[in-house]
């Protein structure tokens, strides 16, 4: 087990990496490989929702069941390729992309206000009603120049974020 | 505005049996700068909590207490590569037959008077107690000598009176072991399955040591009661309590229990580094049985520790019993050089409680309301 990285070819790196648009330097995905590893505690190739709860951090996380979803079986490439839009080198639409994929959770391109309600849904639990979840809505909607019907589009979602700098970075560990 | 005052004092109700997990976790809290006003761009923002979620998968500080680090292959070069197969020759074609006979002797001895005494001198109470103690010592010495342990005891030998107990922190069965051959414990541990378990019941138990299962919820009423009980007997062995409830890998502590520190007793601390030049004495249960444990120490050079015996601490006026837990931890990972997680050690066999993620949701709907009463 302590061995895994060195299953690891560089014709595999090269592969991975070029998954992720080469966001992850190779020690970064020899790092992540070995993570990918002590998870997946049975070697099945994919680590399974169980197994992400086992992290107590990612556990707490209140949108971790979400999140699940798209994490739940995906291989190694794919892994790589969902914590990419989290590296340092990802350039803000990479990011906003994800955000948006989390939002969308029927995967049909576009937000509507239901899917950003369940979204609020998680984050604020039974702290808030559901009816003062729909006013606050309602109300940044229209102020950002949008209704209840509109849907938003991934360009929306980079409009609305304009310019202002977007912290979502995660420092992979290298020793 | 009184929000953060809300917070605060519902987190303390929230968390009244266990250190504040937030004050040792990145800052990376959900709740935005307050603005002025709420937009849609703040509202839609999830990317610290996206990051926390990542950061979590990425690499956590749970997972890393209990990661048995593989050793330095330092065998690396023609010369070296010899000598390094020469060392396993000896290690396993000498070492280990010397110390499994080490071992058999020592059990002989061990049994062979032990089985006597205890039938014999019922009558005795007293001296039956002395010489099984000294008896248990004596095994547990041999364990010691059959990994060859190096072991550096620093600081007053414990005394046996009441109302004391002692605390140390967890990395293998070997620290109970290594603990024993000093001063017979009472040891207070998980009740295990095969040889170990047959020891427990029958030896282990007449030197007052406790054993109870984890996952059973009525245990947890009997040992507090058997303690209490214990504590106050003069004549008893004294208590050896490992408060993180799990073998940790001997970088990190885990969350005291805080059970040893409501007896009101005077807690003494022990702190028990391992030096891993030779092997690591992490028991990771889940991937070994203890049988193959101990073989892997029989098998290395030698098990290399530091024992500190540390100054005695008592409740101090005010403090609750989890403060003071976590002062006691505070003084065994100083000495001991390890870093403290704020991780129950049992979330190893359960998810963490709801309400973590509920003061999160919380002080997300505060500040959202917040914004919301403003205008």
């Amino acid at each position: 087990m302590g061995n895994a990285s060195s299953m690891l070819t560089q014709y595999d790196i090269e592969e991975v990496q070029g998954h992720c648009h080469n966001l992850f330097s190779q020690q970064e995905i020899v790092s992540l490989y070995q993570r990918f590893c002590q998870l997946d505690r049975n070697a099945k190739g994919f680590i399974s929702a169980d197994e992400f709860l086992s992290v107590p951090e990612f556990a707490m996380n209140p949108l971790s069941q979400r999140l699940l979803k798209m994490v739940d079986g995906l291989n190694f490439k794919d892994f790589v390729a969902f914590l990419s839009a989290f590296s340092a080198k990802a350039t803000k639409e990479q990011k906003l992309g994800l955000i948006f994929k989390v939002y969308d959770s029927d995967g049909n391109g576009k937000v509507s206000f239901s899917d950003i309600l369940e979204v609020l849904e998680d984050l604020s639990g039974s702290f808030m009603t559901s009816e003062q979840r729909e006013e606050v809505l309602s109300q940044v909607l229209e102020e950002a120049g949008y209704s209840r019907a509109s849907y938003l589009m991934l360009n929306d979602f980079i409009k609305v974020f304009g310019n202002s700098g977007l912290k979502m970075e995660v420092e992979v560990p290298v020793d | 505005m009184s929000g953060p005052v809300k917070l605060n004092t519902s987190s303390s109700e929230l968390d009244l049996d266990r250190p504040n997990i937030e004050d040792y976790l990145p800052s990376g809290s959900s709740v935005h700068e307050p603005h002025c006003k709420l937009r849609l761009r703040d509202l839609l923002d999830i990317s610290p909590t996206l990051t926390e979620a990542a950061g979590a998968i990425v690499d956590d500080s749970f997972t890393r207490c209990f990661k048995s680090n593989p050793p330095e292959p330092w065998n690396w070069n023609i010369y070296l590569f010899p000598l390094w197969c020469f060392g396993v020759a000896i290690r396993y074609g000498i070492l280990f037959p010397l110390r499994v006979i080490v071992l058999t002797v020592g059990w002989i001895l061990f049994l062979s008077s032990y089985i006597p005494v205890h039938f014999l001198l019922k009558g005795h109470e007293k001296l039956r107690k002395k010489l099984e103690r000294c008896l248990v010592e004596l095994i547990c010495s041999f364990f010691v000598a059959s990994w060859t342990g190096v072991v550096k005891y620093h600081g007053p030998r414990p005394s046996m009176r009441p109302k004391q107990v002692f605390v140390a922190n967890h990395t293998s069965m070997i620290d109970f072991i290594i603990l024993e051959q000093m001063t017979a414990f009472a040891v207070i541990m998980q009740k295990h399955p095969g040889w170990v378990g047959l020891l427990q019941s029958t030896i282990m138990e007449s030197v007052g040591c406790i054993w109870f299962n984890r996952s059973e919820a009525k245990d947890r009423e009997i040992v507090a009661k058997k303690l209490r009980d214990h504590v106050q007997g003069a004549d008893n062995n004294p208590v050896l309590i490992f408060p993180e409830g799990t073998c940790v890998n001997n970088h990190y502590t885990v969350m005291f229990k805080k059970g040893a520190f409501e007896l009101g007793c005077t807690v003494c601390p022990i702190a028990i580094k391992y030096n891993k030049i030779f092997v690591d004495a992490f028991w990771n249960s889940r991937k070994q049985s203890f049988t193959m444990h101990l073989l892997q120490l029989m098998t290395s050079w030698a098990v290399v520790c530091d024992v500190w015996y540390l100054e005695p601490q008592n409740l101090r006026p005010g403090e609750t019993p989890i403060e003071f837990a976590e002062r006691v931890r505070d003084i065994i990972s100083v000495r001991a050089g390890l870093r403290k997680v704020p991780w129950d050690g049992y979330l190893k066999y359960s998810r963490p409680s709801p309400k973590h993620r509920e003061r999160k949701q919380q002080s997300f709907a505060e500040t959202v309301l917040r914004h919301l009463e403003e205008k």
